[in-house]
């Protein structure tokens, strides 16, 4: 194969004040782009890291206002793709389409839903998800409506750091890869810069999410770190991709 | 089937869950006409679960009014979420699923999943709000006792809705072999319709029962509403007699119904205690059954066209039923059903169906530290 297409790194961070200064020091460090945690009191999808975070964040007062205003500080400061992602319920409350455009106006370029499966409000474009247990017909359905990329869950559960990439993300790239010409970003169980390596070598891009958030957690300065070492780690090809486990 | 009831019900759950709600639609509607598991199903309700129950006159209870009780708290396990367990067992056993998770509030459907687990040599885990392991500790110890392993749920509110979302989870991670056997006519399409079926025995029942001993339809229904698994099976064929009123009762501190707005929690659109930006409130309950800010879709659908009408009752009116019940009929009723025995004092009506959903020994502990 010849040149090989620069890899994408998207790092998400929850919602908090200081939300905006992280995501530059991120994007500082490398990121392409970030997923913006608007928080949920009863997140299904997350494992502990992720809602502890948002935990934290209800107690500092996000509320979808607060996020919104979070959202338009982080656009001030950065130029690279905005994505907040949230649950259902707040768009439920809010208004999906008055959510939707007050995100969008704020600097969001498209969004992510986690517990919305593709054929649920399908009038609403943004980031699809697929897991390894979809069915083609499913990943099909997924990749033709989703907003720009999709999104591959690498894992069957929830988000949070694993001791090793899943095993479950080649044949889900190999079959995505085979009904779409979407550009396939990794993410749930992407932690370390190893793991991002051997992913990246499969899809375009790779998400990382609960370890991000732990960085952020210990400043801008750790986060950056991790940033630049997974940056690192994606643009440099692995030898071999049998590091999969 | 639909997946909607109006504007609720419907399947907000993560891409990874949607195929096994497929397989379990797909599974439902044809075992639902099949005459063997249909026949496999009355067999376990007459032999195991002991139905047909009782439909029982309070009089003492209930001296200015004729009362019936549906006994539900005579059912093996002691309460109604048998005939839920039951059949969906059933249905587990059938889609080849080997593990068994589940959540619980008052330790009832916890104890009756333990329970058919056992019978059919399935693997059984818990979830379960550490505050309700303490107020409901003897059912800790029985589905400890019955072979299933019960999994403290140590954040948030500490009660059963912290525990569905960890069965949820649990489930999104095990999907493959693990089958999730909710305990309320709530969580995403089909569960919502399939819980009901398998509790619509209780009114399909009471409504021959009634007409056998009084020849006439009665004037009110009522049922206590947690996620509103009794009270759906009680109301749902009253729903055609236009003439019975039907009534839910609810804990005034976690009325989803009466001061809920409408939200998305636990993979379905629904009536809940929300705030206004969708965050889900805390709700408080002496009874952990009750003691959750939700409620199944359909219900907030019978609210919406006013075909059923839902009423609040305090942890204080409810204890004071419990007693009442205790001392005039020689009955320990649950505490949520003690709700409904609360409001069915005062509802303005000659004949009355309350559904007594279960028996009261879990909570013993709670009632005497009052
Ligand atoms: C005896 C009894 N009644 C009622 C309930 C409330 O559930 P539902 O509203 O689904 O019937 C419970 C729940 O634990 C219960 O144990």
């Amino acid at each position: 194969m010849s040149a090989r297409a620069p890899k994408k790194l998207v790092i998400y961070l929850m919602a908090m004040p200081d939300t905006p200064e992280l995501a530059q020091a991120a994007v500082d460090a490398g990121a392409d782009m970030i997923e913006l945690g608007f928080p949920f009191s009863d997140p299904l999808a997350d494992g502990p890291l992720i809602r502890r975070a948002g935990e934290r964040s209800l107690a500092a007062g996000m509320r979808t206002g607060r996020c919104l205003e979070v959202l338009a500080a982080t656009r001030a400061l950065v130029g690279v793709p905005l994505i907040p992602m949230t649950y259902a319920s707040l768009f439920d409350a809010y208004g999906w389409e008055q959510l939707e455009q007050d995100a969008r106006s704020a600097g969001a370029t498209s969004f992510i839903v986690p517990d919305l499966p593709s054929d649920v409000h399908p009038e609403f474009r943004r980031v699809q998800l697929a897991a390894p247990t979809s069915s083609d017909a499913r990943l099909q359905l997924s990749a033709q409506e989703s907003d720009g990329w999709l999104y591959l869950v690498t894992v069957t559960g929830t988000t949070g750091a694993r001791s090793d990439l899943s095993s479950a993300l080649p044949p889900l790239a190999a079959r995505a890869r085979a009904v779409t010409e979407q550009p396939l970003y990794a993410g749930f169980g992407i932690s370390t810069p190893d793991q991002a390596r051997a992913a990246a070598n499969l899809t375009d891009g790779v998400v990382v999410g609960s370890r991000a958030v732990e960085a952020a957690e210990h400043g801008a300065a750790e986060l950056a770190q991790l940033v630049s070492s997974l940056r690192s780690a994606i643009d440099e090809p692995a030898l071999d991709s049998s590091t999969v486990a | 089937m639909s997946t909607l009831f109006g504007a609720y019900g419907g399947r907000y759950v993560p891409e990874t869950l949607i195929p096994a709600l497929d397989e379990l639609t797909a599974a439902w509607s044809s075992l639902r006409e099949d005459e063997g598991f249909r026949a496999e199903l009355h067999d376990l309700l007459t032999n195991y679960a002991g139905r047909p129950t009782p439909l029982l006159r309070a009089e003492r209870f209930a001296p200015d009014q004729r009362v019936y009780l549906k006994r539900e708290d005579l059912l093996h396990t002691g309460a109604h979420k048998i005939n839920n367990a039951l059949g969906q067992a059933v249905i587990a056993r059938r889609l080849g699923k080997q593990r068994i998770v589940a959540e619980t509030g008052a330790g009832q459907h916890g104890v009756a999943t333990a329970t058919v687990c056992a019978r059919f040599g399935l693997e059984c885990i818990v979830y379960m709000g550490s505050e309700d392991m303490r107020r409901q500790a003897p059912n800790v110890e029985r589905m400890r006792l019955l072979g299933a392993e019960v999994r403290p749920v140590e954040f948030g509110t500490r009660t059963l809705k912290e525990a569905t979302s960890e069965a949820i989870r649990d489930w999104i991670a095990n999907v493959d072999d693990t089958y999730y056997l909710i305990g309320s006519c709530v969580g995403p399409a089909p569960y919502p319709e399939l819980v009901r079926e398998l509790q619509r025995v209780i009114g399909r029942e009471a409504r021959a029962q009634v007409l056998a001993i009084e020849g006439r339809m009665p004037d009110a229904v009522l049922a206590c509403v947690g996620g509103g698994s009794n009270a759906i099976g009680m109301f749902y064929d009253f729903i055609p007699d236009e003439d019975v009123r039907l009534i839910g009762v609810e804990a005034a501190g976690a009325a989803s119904l009466g001061c809920g707005r409408g939200g998305v929690l636990h993979g379905a659109r629904s009536s809940l205690l929300a705030d206004e930006d969708g965050q889900i409130m805390d709700a408080h309950s002496i009874s952990a059954g009750l003691d959750y800010p939700g409620v199944g879709p359909e219900h907030a659908y019978l609210r919406d066209t006013g075909r059923a009408q839902y009423v609040p009752c305090t942890d204080d009116e409810a204890v004071a039923a419990f007693h009442r019940l205790c001392r005039t009929e020689g009955i320990v009723p649950a505490l949520e059903s003690s709700h409904a025995l609360a409001r069915a004092l005062d509802t303005d009506a000659e004949l009355i169906l309350v559904c007594l959903s279960g028996r009261g020994d879990k909570d013993l502990a709670e009632v005497l530290a009052r």
